[in-house]
């Protein structure tokens, strides 16, 4: 089934099972690696991308839902220039990530939380965040990056 | 994990689906997909074709209709936990959509497919349950209403057949005292056991994962209609009820815990 959509602003286009996950679409067939597989049962957040601007988990998701849609995943948040999001240079001003698996998965969660909360407070983080794990870094430094990030991109 | 094949259409209307899922027998709907897709994952469920109405749009509102809200099938749980009209005139909905898995859960989810899902274990139905919500139902010979205390059948079963689609769901205003009791112990989780009451007129008490579907608590209900105490009532939480034991609780366990949560929450509807 052809399947049309627009991925980090760029339009493509594919031949695909029905039964592709969005998640094996933009990895597989667009070898955007980025966005990982973490527990691929809709409960780690490992594989969050956004759908219209909004955060959603890839692998609970057909690519044939996704026809049509503007798809953002992690390769699409730095500038051109690879001048990083004000969220990923948050979470490494403030030691967001060790090993990063879950970094990805977090930076769209919660530039997803900031477009519908931006001031939130350290709670409404956390809980903003609650569906993504990180077995690292006992989430404080992502708490930290991510009020960080709301203080900078208020100003920008 | 991917689930096996399947063919996939998206409907542009209620009718489209209506006549697709008339024609194939094995044909499911699909709405946010964040119940049907984890099930098809697992190869619990094969479906043939699957039926996209997730893009049905006139399918989406939230409308003050004087003594109701009325919800579209495909309202995101983001847009009832955020929806002032919800806020204002069924305080309880917005706070248990508030409640579902993550926000990114809340993003894809829709009231009409955790409500035609039915599980025992899910907040929503257990909320239009409590909130005697009314369900409208589409199929080729017409337009049906249920009471939401009829639709709910056993396991992940209910009142709609093959060829039907659930439209609306019409939720009367519930401004008076409520709580929802949901216990878990890890973030985004599942309730162990959950209680929904809504004092409006009677007081009405739903529990969730105390049996295969959202139930009532009809023992609680008719002793507090009876004067008994809150105390005295709690007490009766899990009468009649024979609640699953898994890896999270056993069955004597969640009856505890209904009582103690049934209690709380009538001290909490009864004060707010
Ligand atoms: C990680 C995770 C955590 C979750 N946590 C919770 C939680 O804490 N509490 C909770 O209550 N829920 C939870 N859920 C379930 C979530 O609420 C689902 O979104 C919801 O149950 C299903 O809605 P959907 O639109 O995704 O339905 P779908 O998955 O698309 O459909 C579910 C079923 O309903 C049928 N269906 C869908 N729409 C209609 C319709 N309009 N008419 C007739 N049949 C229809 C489908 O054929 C299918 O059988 C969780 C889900 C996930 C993935
Ligand atoms: S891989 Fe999707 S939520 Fe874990
Ligand atoms: S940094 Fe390793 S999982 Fe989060």
């Amino acid at each position: 089934m052809e399947v049309t959509m627009t991925v980090n602003g760029a339009k493509v286009s594919k031949d695909v099972e029905p039964r592709t996950l969005l998640v094996h679409f933009v990895r597989d067939n667009l070898g955007l690696t980025g966005t990982n597989v973490g527990c691929d049962t809709s409960s780690c957040g490992a594989c969050t991308v956004h759908v219209n601007g909004e955060s959603v988990k890839s692998c609970t998701m057909l690519a044939v839902q996704a026809d049509g849609q503007e798809i953002t995943t992690i390769e699409g948040m730095a500038q051109a220039n690879g001048e990083m999001h004000p969220m990923q240079k948050a979470f490494q001003e403030n030691h967001g990530l060790q090993c990063g698996y879950c970094t990805p998965g977090m930076v769209m969660a919660a530039t997803s939380l900031l477009k519908e909360n931006p001031h939130p407070t350290e709670q409404e983080v956390r809980n903003g965040l609650e569906g993504n794990l990180c077995r690292c870094t006992g989430y404080h430094n992502i708490v930290k990056a991510v009020l960080a990030a709301a203080d900078g991109m208020a100003e920008v | 994990m991917f689930p096996s094949s399947f063919d996939y259409v998206r409907a542009s209307s209620v009718s489209e689906a209506i006549s697709i899922l008339n024609n194939e027998e094995d044909a499911k709907l699909i709405a946010g997909g964040h119940s049907l897709l984890p099930l098809m994952k697992l190869r619990l469920a094969n479906p043939s074709k699957l039926v996209d109405i997730g893009r049905i749009g006139d399918l989406s509102y939230i409308a003050d209709r004087g003594d109701h809200v009325a919800i579209g099938a495909l309202t995101r749980h983001a847009a009832i936990e955020s929806s002032d009209v919800v806020k204002a005139s069924v305080p309880m909905l917005a706070y248990v959509a508030s409640l579902v898995g993550d926000p990114s859960v809340r993003h894809r989810g829709t009231l009409g497919g955790s409500v035609s899902h039915g599980d025992g274990a899910s907040d929503l139905p257990a909320a239009i349950l409590a909130l005697d919500a009314t369900l409208v139902v589409t199929s080729a010979s017409g337009v049906r209403e249920v009471a939401a205390k009829d639709f709910f059948k056993g396991f992940l079963e209910t009142d709609l057949n093959q060829g039907e689609v659930l439209t609306e769901i019409k939720v009367p205003k519930a401004t008076g005292g409520w709580s929802y009791q949901k216990f878990n112990r890890r973030a985004q989780d599942w309730a162990i056991v959950g209680v929904a009451a809504v004092r409006n007129g009677s007081t009405k008490i739903s529990l969730v994962n105390m049996a295969s579907m959202p139930i009532r608590a009809e023992a609680v209900e008719s002793a507090l209609s009876g004067g008994a105490s809150i105390e005295e009532a709690a007490a009766l939480a899990s009468e009649g009820i024979e609640p699953p034991s898994d890896l999270n609780a056993s069955a004597d366990y969640r009856r505890h815990l209904a009582s103690v949560l049934v209690r709380r929450a009538l001290v909490e509807a009864s004060s707010n």
